[in-house]
Parts: structure tokens; sequence; C-alpha cells
């Protein structure tokens, strides 16, 4: 019988410990099956933030470096300095790379680290409960903002995608979400592109995942969706915020064109 | 054929025996006084290919030196005493995740932001923890710029026999004064296979982990243990001392690296003055030599211990402990960035010979 789907040899199979409704499995799974089509599952190392995907290792089928909570592209760094023909990624939250990440994620884009960030943007603090977060929308309850987020007491949220694609050293900076599967394939070709340039050493690659919190929102999985698409987007427009102009169809030609074909 | 050497500043040595120890990664942010490390790499690590980046901060440089270290190759950071503190962090990470790296201290005084003179009041910093869990560090003094050299060396083949961390620790005067040195080939440069190593599997069936975190209790409590297995090997092997006249001594010194120096001076004129005075000089402060002063402690000719140190009383504590009430243990320090006079430590040690009860701690 012919297979039609199978699961991705990019993931180690293992279940995730992820909440219902959490959008981390499907990023993973893009990841993992991205890293399969570009045949470079081998040659990537991938690194460990803290948060709930702390143990990402577990389910990237690729060597994997875990890092202290922010120092993520710190650590890229060192690892991509010393494989500079191989793929390093981060796999970080917004907690961890907007909060007390915040100078070593801006660094990284500043040298123009040929690394990429997978960035998950969920507008809360999941794995410690619920707390505000730099991304947190403004009127949004969390437990450290009960009264929900006053712009005069606790300041107003971060666009680190906007940010960080005014930084020369970024090369690509795209914004996704996962609401349907227009926007997945999107994502899926967002994580594709940020591997590309950073092969072609373009510089600094980001993807920004918008993200999910069923639990810590207090909402069911579908209306947690809904919440997304009403209150994030407006906040965090979808878009290509660097790298607009790069001709990634070339690129990814040259790619398997060095590779002799290998992975067509 | 006299042995070629050339007058260099401690700093530089610290940089060029790294770059003769095979180590290609640097990453530091600057700090008096051990900017001299990082000019060095600057311009020589790059010549020759390697890596060097200022970081953001201390606490990016360590976690560079992490990365880089979990990618399997050689690595190192400087930095001085503020420095340091904020990279025990990465320190603590480095030592759960059993990785080998070389971190310098060329130790200032504080606390705070102290002052930029010499001092060696991070003893309890670099041999007690410094950062949060269950772990040591091998922690080095050398005491010239040629011991620099050949320490330097060394901390990166222990680092890569152990997977730890070996740090060396400086004081504002070695690491600005130039001396002569010898780039002799004291210590073959030993290449470890580090098959555990975070680069891409490139064929490797499996996918390796470098990670620091175990959820589960008991399989934290086994990677402790197996840590703590570890750290009584290295404190059973790994020792390292200088033992100057304590055969018939009276009163033993016991100073390390720039202290060391001066108390070497104050014993020729001890000797003068028809005094014994010997000294036991720790070159490992981690694993101490608590069981040769101990041994020390039990000779019938030794009256009392003196611990002469660039801080308030710190290495005193480990003195104490290895003569474990034996003998009297006193102590004498200058701290804030003064060193001590030859004068005054003699003075200390004529007021100990005539009442080795009297002050003693």
């Amino acid at each position: 019988m012919a297979v039609v789907f199978e699961a991705t040899k990019g993931l180690t199979g293992k279940p995730f410990h992820y909440c219902p409704g959490c959008t981390h499995g499907i990023i993973h799974r893009l990841i993992g099956e991205v890293m399969c089509e570009l045949g470079i599952l081998e040659e990537t190392v991938s690194v460990a933030s803290v948060g709930c995907s702390y143990n990402s290792y577990e389910y990237f089928a690729c060597d994997a470096v875990q890092a202290a909570h922010g120092r993520a592209p710190a650590v890229a760094t060192g690892i991509k300095r010393n494989i500079k023909d191989k793929f390093v990624f981060t796999y970080q939250g917004d907690g961890d790379l907007a909060s007390i990440g915040a100078a070593e994620i801006t660094h990284a884009a500043a040298r123009g680290e040929k690394i990429t960030a997978f960035f998950v943007n969920n507008a809360v603090y999941g794995m410690t409960s619920g707390q505000m977060a730099p991304t947190t929308l403004l009127g949004q309850v969390t437990t450290t903002s009960p009264f929900g987020r006053d712009a005069s007491y606790q300041g107003y949220p971060i666009n680190v995608s906007e940010l960080l694609s005014n930084l020369t050293g970024s090369a690509y900076i795209e914004r996704v979400c996962l609401t349907d599967y227009k926007n997945i394939q999107a994502a899926k070709k967002a994580i594709k592109q940020a591997f590309l340039a950073q092969q072609a050493n373009l510089g600094f690659t980001m993807v920004e995942f918008l993200s999910t919190c069923p639990t810590n929102w207090g909402k069911e999985p579908l209306e947690a969706m809904d919440w997304l698409k009403e209150k994030m987007l407006p906040q965090y427009p979808l878009g290509v915020y660097k790298g607009a102009d790069i001709d990634f169809k070339k690129l990814e030609a040259d790619f398997k064109a060095a590779r002799g074909g290998e992975n067509a | 054929m006299a042995e070629k050497r050339v007058l260099m500043k401690g700093n530089e040595v610290i940089a060029e025996a790294a770059l003769r120890a095979g180590c290609r990664n640097y990453f530091g942010y600057p700090i008096t006084p051990q900017t001299e490390v990082m000019h060095y790499m600057a311009k020589k690590m790059v010549q020759i290919g390697g890596n060097f980046v200022q970081a953001e901060s201390e606490v990016a440089a360590i976690n560079m030196v992490y990365g880089a270290a979990a990618a399997g190759f050689r690595v190192m950071t400087s930095s001085s005493s503020p420095g340091i503190s904020l990279k025990q962090e990465g320190i603590s990470y480095i030592a759960g995740a059993e990785l080998p790296a070389v971190v310098v201290n060329i130790v200032r005084a504080g606390p705070g932001l102290g002052g930029i003179l010499p001092a060696q009041s991070d003893y309890f910093q670099a041999t007690k923890g410094g950062g949060h869990g269950d772990y040591r560090n091998i922690v080095i003094a050398p005491a010239s710029v040629q011991e620099l050299y050949e320490m330097t060396v060394e901390a990166f083949n222990l680092a890569d026999k152990y997977r730890m961390l070996a740090m060396i620790m400086g004081d504002g005067t070695l690491g600005q004064m130039m001396e002569p040195v010898a780039f002799r080939d004291v210590e073959p440069i030993v290449n470890v296979e580090k098959p555990w190593a975070a680069s891409g599997r490139n064929g490797r069936a499996e996918h390796n982990v470098v990670t620091s975190i175990y959820i589960n209790p008991d399989d934290l409590e086994a990677k402790n243990n197996e840590l703590k297995a570890k750290y009584d090997y290295i404190e059973e092997n790994e020792v390292r001392f200088e033992e100057i006249n304590c055969e018939d001594a009276d009163i033993v010194l016991v100073a390390y690296s720039t202290c060391s120096r001066i108390c070497k001076n104050v014993m020729k004129q001890a000797a003068q003055k028809g005094l014994k005075v010997g000294m036991l000089r720790p070159i490992t402060l981690w694993p101490f030599p608590h069981k040769k002063i101990n041994e020390i402690a039990a000779k019938s000719n030794v009256k009392a211990f003196l611990s002469v140190e660039l801080s308030n009383g710190q290495m005193v504590e480990d003195v104490k402990l290895a003569v474990n009430g034996q003998k009297p243990v006193h102590f004498f320090g200058r701290n804030g960035g003064n060193l001590p006079s030859q004068k005054e430590i003699l003075d200390r040690i004529i007021e100990i010979n005539e009442n080795p009860m009297g002050g003693a701690l």
C-alpha cells in the first residue's frame, strides 16, 4: 500500500508534553519537516531555551544544546562560529527571547550571526504559570497583571520582529501564525526561507510564530485560536519585516545545485 | 645554547599560552585589569583563523563559551572579579553539562565595583562554588609569568581530561607585570576525543544532547553523585603545591600567587634573623592541599601557621580545616588593592614566634 503520510524523521517521535491547543507541536513538526526536506537534519544543531520548550531537544532529531534562560543566541553564536558550514537554530519563547534574553537576541542580530531564531510568541509566560510577558497585550489579564496590563503602570508590548528588522545585521525576519492550513503552510515556507538565508550567510534570521496558550489564557483551544486572531493580530501584524527582496527561489536552486541534487 | 626567553606581560602570556594550547575560541568583554588578554586575542586569534568575539556582556561571553565547548572546541574567556560574578550563571551550567572550558580571573579588589588594583578576595567565589548547585571548578594559581604560560596550557588539558571548567586565578599584579618567559614545550597538548559533542550528527545514529537539566530527582541525584565521584578523584590525584623549608620550620607560611612571592623574600629576611620559616604554597586552590598541610601540622617542629592573603581572610578557613586544631593558625592580610610590605609580614612572624597562641584564630 502506498504511504501517503508519515511522521517526519526530523522529530524523534517522543510524544509531546505540550498542553492541548498549544501550537508548539505544530511548529516542532514544521521545523522537523523542513530539516528533512532540505536534507540538513544531520548537520543542524538546535539550541533549547528555558520555558515550556526547555526540552525541545527531546523532540528534534538533530544534535542539541540546552541553554540558560535567554542565552540561547549567545550559545548559538559559540556553536555556529565553529561549524560555519552547518545550521544552528534557537527555539525560544517570548519571556526567554524578549525579556531576559533581550540583549542576547539584539546583539546576535546586530552582529549578523548566521543563526536562525524560532521565536514563539504567545503573549504570556507559559511554564511558570501565566505571568505577564514583554509581549502581553494592553488590557490582557495575567497572574502578574491581574487587573489587565495597564500602559501607565506596566508599559507597552514589545514588537520584536519590527524592532530587530531595524538592525542592519538582520537578513530575514518574518512573523507568521498557525491558525489554519494556509497560515501553517506560510509558516513552513518561512522556516525554509530562514534556513536558506542562513545557509547563504546573509545574516541573522528569525521567524516569529504567534502561538496560543489556552491553559494560561483560560480558554478552550478553539477559543484561543479566535482570541489570537482577534487580539494578537492587530498588535502583531503578519508579514515579512526584513528580507522581502531576497530571491529565495534562486537560493534554493543554488543550494540544491551545490549539493548535487542529493536532496531533490 | 641558552633557552630563548622573551619579555612579556602576564596577561599577554595567558593569551599566547591559550593559542599554543590549541584554543581557537575566545569570547570576552572589556574589564580592567585583564584587557590585554582580549587585545592580544583580538589580533592573534583572528590572524590564525580562530574565533574572537567581543560579546555584549560577560553573561553573553560565558554562554558563547558554553556553546563552543558544547560543540567540542577548545575555548577560553577572561575577565576580572565583577565580570566573573556575572559569569557565574554560565559557569554553573558548564559544570552541570560537564563541558571543558578555561576561565581566567585576573582578580581585583571588591566587593561591588571595588577597585582595579590586585586582590585575592575571590578565593571563596572560585573555590566554594560561586554559582548555584553542587559543583567544583579546578582553580589554578600561578605565581609568575612563566607559570602563567605553563599552567594555562595545563588548564586546557585538565579541562578536557575531566570535562569541567578550569580557572586560572591571577591578580592585577601578575597580569600587568612583565617577566621573561620561555615558551618551552612543557606540556604535551592532549587532543581528547569528544564523542559527546553536539556539532551535527554527521551519520551518527542518535542525536547528541548537551544539557544540565534533570527534572527527575533520582536522575539529578545520580548525576550529582557522578560529579562528586569525579571531584573526589581529582582531589586525590590533581593537588599541586610547592613546599619550601618546612622540614625544620617553626612557623609555616601559607600563601599563593603574588603573596607567595612576597613571602619568599620575607623568608630570606627571617633566616637572617635566625628564624626558621617555611612555606606551603598552594598551586591548585581547588583541589586544596589539605592533606599536605595536615601532615606538616603534625610535625613536632611546627609551632604555628600564618596564612598571608590579599583579602580579609578567605583561604585561612581552608588552612584551619587542614590543620584541624593541631597547631594555632594565624592570618595576616592587606586588601582593597594594597599589597603587604615584607616588614609587615616579618613583624607578624616575629610576634607569632614569641607567642604562637597569641592572636590565633
